[in-house]
């Protein structure tokens, strides 16, 4: 799949269909992939890499590189792609000046989810049908793939490439997905126990704003958390709520926009499980406004962006979790 | 969670301009009575109600938050009223996802004309209110004076 994409990237720029191309890069170690912006076809030769360590959404970057003069081409896993599509949908990117070309993905994982599996000080990992072996400093080791994925690939929704201008290897197709299970958990359990729960998870944050700054759908030019007057825009100290007043906002400003591309959660530093408030709200717009993803149709109205007269009262949650 | 009974709530009432702003009016001169704590806010039309405007009252030292807006479609706007249901439905959803006690936070629909109905909600809401005590899992200490 590799060479498939530099050659595609090569073309691109050579036959001057893109005069970029934004895809990925190797850090220093084989798990830390970093966005990248490529011009140079030599560069490119060199530098861009896929496969399983790829997780980066690279939609967002697109916002800014629209605005430059000339097209970009980008590539995009299924997850990716719905956030594009919901991009153009807001006007946020100009979709006249990307060339999108769809990735088949089989799932991506981190140095984070390799090292929940049991896996420490990787040097390089490839996929064996189910299994993942992996290089490491200690020998080579195996382990199962479906253990070693990112939360939100191991129920991934859709591995449908949404609105792409080309398509390298095969398209995929929704699922019926499991991510809501943990919602559904937590909704049966009491207030307290739930508070519980998000004191424990919530308290752990340090206001780094990195699942504020890799979210494509939090992508306003003014954001409410860099206003200093607000009082809000850093960290109090030993407070309780001051999280979670930032963690509503954040989730509620992303509600009925968010394509559960899971970043927020994978970009954490401190591991909280942030997309459990995202899927909250897509859980209770399904039920509530019928169903609704965001991205996967760019004729469809939003469910915050639309109404019902028949709509029920807001008390009608309270009869979905545990007082 | 210790509940006094000489404690008395702050509770921050967000009122439509067009009804329940005017029915809050109506059940003053109608001489009917609801307790002084209840803090109004004039707002142009229930949808004007931003989740922050709740959270920041809850921040500020609030212990119920109420918003009050004409009936479903009665809106002086139209649609504004619908709009505010389905928001404010996801973010109390979320809240008690949070586990914040639900009982404090409640969307009423009053018109201009229920001034009776007006006295009648905010007298519930704050006993409500007093009897779940001060506001803990939303405070920010930053804000206690």
């Amino acid at each position: 799949m590799q060479e498939m994409i530099r050659n595609k990237a090569l073309e691109l720029l050579k036959t001057g269909k893109a005069d970029r191309v934004l895809a990925w890069r190797r850090g220093a170690f084989c798990y830390d992939v970093t966005p990248a912006l490529f011009t140079d076809p030599e560069q490119l030769q060199k530098e861009l890499v896929f496969d399983l360590f790829c997780a980066p959404n690279l939609s967002k970057s697109l916002i800014a590189e629209s605005k430059k003069p000339g097209k970009t081409a980008v590539f995009l896993k299924s997850c990716d792609s719905y956030s594009l599509a919901q991009l153009c949908k807001e006007h946020r990117v100009d979709r006249e000046k990307v060339y999108a070309v769809g990735v088949e993905c089989h799932g991506t994982c981190d140095g984070e989810s390799l090292r929940a599996a049991g896996i420490t000080a990787p040097l390089r990992a490839r996929a064996e049908g189910e299994t993942l072996v992996v290089d490491t400093l200690y020998g080579e080791k195996t382990v199962s793939k479906q253990d070693a994925l990112l939360e939100r690939c191991r129920c991934c929704k859709s591995s449908r490439l949404v609105d792409c201008d080309e398509i390298l290897g095969r398209q995929g197709e929704e699922h019926d997905s499991t991510r809501f299970d943990e919602v559904r958990r937590l909704q049966a359990m009491t207030a307290r126990e739930r508070y519980d729960f998000w004191q424990t998870e919530l308290s752990r944050c340090i206001r780094c704003n990195a699942c504020r700054n890799v979210c494509p759908a939090c992508s306003c030019e003014k954001c409410v958390f860099d206003n200093p007057a607000s009082g809000v825009e850093n960290k109090g100290a030993a407070n309780s709520f001051e999280e979670q007043l930032f963690h509503i906002i954040r989730a509620f400003h992303v509600a009925g926009r968010c394509t559960d591309c899971g970043e927020c959660s994978r970009v954490c530093p401190q591991h909280i499980p942030l997309h459990l408030l995202n899927r909250k709200l897509i859980l209770d717009a399904n039920d509530l406004y019928g169903d609704y993803q965001a991205g996967a149709d760019p004729d469809s109205r939003p469910p915050m962006m639309a109404f019902s007269p028949d709509d029920p009262e807001p008390d009608v949650i309270y009869g979905r979790t545990q007082p | 969670m210790q509940v006094t009974t000489d404690f008395k709530p702050t509770i921050v009432a967000f009122c439509c301009n067009w009804c329940s702003y005017a029915g809050a009016d109506l059940s003053g001169t109608n001489r009917l009575q609801y307790p002084a704590n209840v803090k109004i806010i004039r707002i142009p039309c229930s949808c004007r109600m931003n989740p922050t405007f709740l959270l920041r009252a809850f921040q500020r030292g609030a212990d119920g938050v109420i918003l009050c807006g004409c009936h479903p479609g009665d809106c002086h706007y139209t649609t504004g009223n619908y709009y505010a249901r389905r928001r404010m439905t996801q973010l109390f959803s979320l809240l008690d996802f949070l586990g914040i006690e639900r009982e404090r936070t409640r969307v009423e629909w009053v018109s201009a004309a229920e001034g009776a109905k007006f006295a009648q909600v905010m007298n519930d809401f704050v006993a409500t209110v007093t009897r779940l005590g001060r506001n803990r899992r939303l405070e920010d200490l930053r804000c206690r004076k």
